[in-house]
């Protein structure tokens, strides 16, 4: 008993900070993940013409837990010819997948878990992925047509768009050579621009890819509400279904982490090292306060003065955000939290701006069919990334031998991304061409994808 | 299906209590697979769509045979909403019939109500007078758009598009303000009567009518730019569900069905009726029959009736509103078949009268009904996700498929 207790003191005084970080990320997440949904809802709505959530706390701000409360006390329903101890692992199983996913991302330079493993990106891919296998479960164990065929569709879109977006990471670490996050981020800081200007192309099929992986809109075909009412989740309900939600929008943020870390320079400020555009540390700040502002200037107008008192209170807490921001630029004092703090704002920031793009997505196209789905998959993405890939390494091979660095590698990485694109067209072409005579034949045995 | 639907019905609800396990009836034959508890194991799989489902419009149930995801029979089960509404006719006059077919199709009402009112002003040998008749076009027009607008956007959330269906529904909502301020009900308006209108248009209706043709212009616009051109939209709707000329003409089909077949036929033109002798308009025809040339003959129908809208607000005949007709209704004995085209295809109301104050039958041809006989025939050989496109596009309201 003595052995256990030191054991467990001894594992404790090491890893009391991953420990710690990884209770904040259980506890936070489902937090985060709830205002990201908020905040989908409102765009909606906003796109729409109409006002979205408005009842629950101003401006609907507390809308999120009063959907997590209401899951919480929903009735716990298992159908009867279920398979009850699989009904009940899956979405255990998809949800700490996409949690223990984010251990291995490094929000800003100083907020990372699992410090500096050496397959970092891998790492992360690897797990999330694993989510798939509460889908499948899920579908399996609930004994339904509809869930069947949403987690059939749901794997075979996995395994599908996994290889190009795995393809496409392939040319995004060709010009790094780590797998280590921060190594990543580090190269990009290093050549000062981000892998985005120089794998065009792959960051592109990496951003369709990630829609797919994530089974969001328009690739949401295994939940696609109008055709399988909603595809895997049919039989689930109250929490269960919720932690389903949570790792549909935990794997989101993962995929645009990763896309941030590869391709948009991770924590980098944009032009990190360019002193003229230093002016961009006050952006931060000014953005809080300008929220800060918009709140105030919306307090007076709340019905009560229990949601004046909550407005200001969200007033001031942007206002302090903003202070936290300004004070490593202006303060000589806080000039060591600089990098951490200004580095987590600009990844929240980027990812942020990636969940958008899906949500603008989402709102704006209808929905591919599962054999189009498929075809674009396996006919364009997939041979577009093998030969984006071989172009990309010959770009590399050929600026390493001039010797070029950073903004000068444009010159041969330029002509590489429009090689590609011109694949990308050819393929297309060809797609059109053999799939003219043979529109309806095709899509028979699109599982076996 | 057909008449006999029912009986037939009836029927299997007896077989399936007595013994669970043998579902299905012709279509779908004996050779069901839903006993097989392996589902992964199963040839083919029958699923049950409906008739609580996302994307059913209302109570439709379908039972789709499927291999994996392609379809190889589906049947429709309908009567869900069965109110025996051509019974209840016969149980009430002339005039208090007219409030029920305003239930048939309730995203139509004003259509029902025209169709019911003609036919009985027919049988009366009554005309409405000019004025009534101009203000019964504009109404009507307005509310084959109304009518297509929500077809639209719930099409277009079938497909996946989410954001369609509420700018749709901005503007049905300007329609269904003209309704309420012209008779003081949105959707069941029972706006007209027999032998011409109840209430006198308002002051602006001459107005509002021209502002909202102004601004729907642009706005069908707007919905032609998110889907049109969008791949997708193009991807998941051409060559889905086509249906030819000769099988339209088969089954009965009518309206922006039939039309988007290639058939140029619309009773507007046909068989004149209200005021549409008056105005210039085109019908619009599509040339292969799939759920993208229906999408573009209804766009290209909404743009249409704003036309006629337009011409007919220019001039509205003064005069009485309402024709002579008495108190207590009672036509000669005879019958009397009327169509219209009501946005759905055409609405024929057949009433035969013995004389007395009530009708001795009413019978009603709904349009959603016909048309979903075609249902199977575009369906077969499709995708799940197609089956919802082809429901969407049939464009049925089940309260009129059921009534």
């Amino acid at each position: 008993m003595q052995a256990v207790i030191q054991a467990t003191m001894e594992f404790l005084k090491l890893y009391w900070a991953p420990l710690l970080c990884g209770l904040v990320i259980v506890a936070v997440l489902p937090l985060v993940v709830g205002y990201i949904v908020l905040v989908e809802r409102k765009l909606m709505a906003d796109m729409q013409a109409r006002l979205g959530p408005m009842r629950v706390g101003p401006h609907g701000l507390l809308q999120p837990i009063a959907d997590a409360v209401k899951l919480l006390i929903k009735e716990d329903i298992i159908p009867d010819n279920a398979d009850k101890l699989v009904f009940w692992l899956a979405p255990v199983l998809s949800v700490g997948a996409a949690l223990l996913s984010i251990a291995g991302l490094a929000i800003g330079p100083a907020f990372q878990i699992a410090k500096d493993i050496n397959i970092g990106i891998l790492f992360v891919v690897g797990v999330s992925a694993m989510g798939i296998f509460g889908i499948v479960l899920g579908g399996w164990a609930s004994n339904s047509h509809y869930s069947l065929m949403g987690s059939l569709r749901s794997s075979a879109q996995l395994v599908s768009y996994e290889t190009a977006a795995g393809m496409a990471l392939v040319s995004g670490l060709l010009l790094t050579g780590t797998l280590n996050i921060k190594a990543i981020v580090e190269a990009q800081s290093k050549e000062g621009i981000w892998f985005v200007m120089l794998a065009p192309v792959a960051f592109f099929i990496y951003l369709v890819a990630s829609i797919a992986e994530t089974n969001r809109a328009p690739f949401d075909l295994p939940e696609a509400e109008s055709e399988l009412v909603a595809g895997y989740m049919t039989e689930f309900s109250g929490f269960r279904w919720s932690l389903y939600f949570l790792a549909e929008y935990t794997n989101m943020i993962v995929v645009s982490s990763v896309a941030t870390t590869l391709f948009l320079g991770g924590w980098l400020r944009p032009f990190a090292d360019v002193h003229l555009f230093n002016f961009l540390d006050y952006v931060p700040p000014l953005l809080m306060i300008g929220v800060a502002g918009y709140c105030l200037s919306r307090t007076p107008k709340q019905p009560s003065g229990v949601q004046q008192i909550f407005m200001l209170a969200v007033a001031s807490l942007c206002f302090v955000v903003a202070l936290v921001l300004v004070a490593p630029v202006v303060l000589p004092i806080a000039k060591p939290f600089y990098a951490g703090i200004h580095g987590g704002f600009w990844f929240i920031f980027k990812v942020s701006a990636y969940i958008y793009f899906f949500m603008w997505l989402r709102f704006t196209i209808p929905r591919y069919r599962f054999d189009q789905l498929m075809r674009l998959g396996w006919q364009f993405l997939i041979p577009l990334s093998i030969v984006n890939v071989l172009v990309v390494g010959v770009a590399l091979i050929v600026s390493s031998y001039f010797n070029l660095h950073g903004w000068a590698m444009l010159l041969v990485t330029t002509p590489a991304a429009i090689i590609a694109l011109v694949v990308a067209l050819m393929i297309l072409a060809a797609g059109q061409e053999s799939q003219a005579g043979k529109e309806n034949a095709a899509a028979s045995d699109f599982y076996a994808g | 299906m057909g008449a006999g639907e029912f009986g037939n019905r009836e029927r299997a609800v007896k077989r399936v209590a007595a013994e669970p396990e043998t579902e299905g009836e012709t279509t779908l034959s004996s050779e069901a697979t839903t006993e097989n508890k392996t589902l992964l194991g199963a040839d083919e799989l029958i699923i049950n769509m409906g008739p609580q489902h996302p994307s059913t419009h209302g109570v439709l149930r379908v039972k789709l045979k499927l291999d994996g995801e392609r379809v190889i029979g589906s049947e429709c089960i309908i009567g869900y909403l069965h109110r025996g509404v051509e019974k209840i006719g016969e149980n009430r006059t002339y005039q208090q019939f007219a409030p029920y077919v305003d239930r048939m199709d309730y995203v139509a009402a004003v259509s029902n109500g025209l169709g019911y009112c003609e036919a009985i002003e027919k049988l009366l040998v009554v005309e409405a007078p000019p004025r009534a008749r101009v203000i019964r076009t504009i109404l009507t027009e307005l509310q084959r758009i109304a009518s297509h607008l929500l077809w639209l956007g719930t099409h277009a959330l079938d497909i996946g598009a989410l954001t369609p269906l509420f700018y749709c529904m901005r503007e049905r909502e300007e329609i269904l303000k003209i309704f309420e301020k012209y008779c003081g009900a949105r959707l069941t308006t029972h706006a007209f009567r027999i032998g011409g209108l109840q209430y006198e248009a308002y002051d602006t209706l001459e107005k509002d009518v021209e502002r909202f043709c102004k601004d729907f212009e642009s706005r069908v616009a707007e919905y032609e730019t998110l889907l049109t051109q969008n791949r997708i939209w193009i991807g998941r709707t051409k060559g889905v569900g086509i249906l030819t000329a000769e099988d339209a003409i088969a089954f009965g089909v009518t309206g922006p069905v039939l039309r988007a077949s290639g058939v140029k036929w619309d009773l507007r033109k046909a068989a004149p009726y209200a005021a549409y002798d008056q105005y210039k308009f085109e019908i619009p025809v599509g040339t292969t029959g799939d759920t993208y040339d229906r999408y573009l003959v209804r766009m290209e129908e909404m743009r249409q009736s704003r036309l006629i809208c337009l011409q007919a607000i220019e001039n509205i005949p003064a005069g009485p509103i309402l024709a002579k007709v008495g108190k207590v209704l009672k036509p000669p004995p005879g019958e009397v078949y009327h169509a219209i085209e009501a946005p759905k295809g055409e609405l024929g109301y057949y009433v035969v009268s013995d004389g007395t104050v009530q009708p001795y039958r009413v019978r009603i041809r709904p349009p959603s009904f016909i048309n979903l006989q075609a249902f199977d025939r575009m369906v077969r050989g499709h995708l799940v996700a197609d089956v919802v496109a082809i429901i969407g596009t049939i464009d049925i309201v089940l309260g009129e498929v059921d009534r």
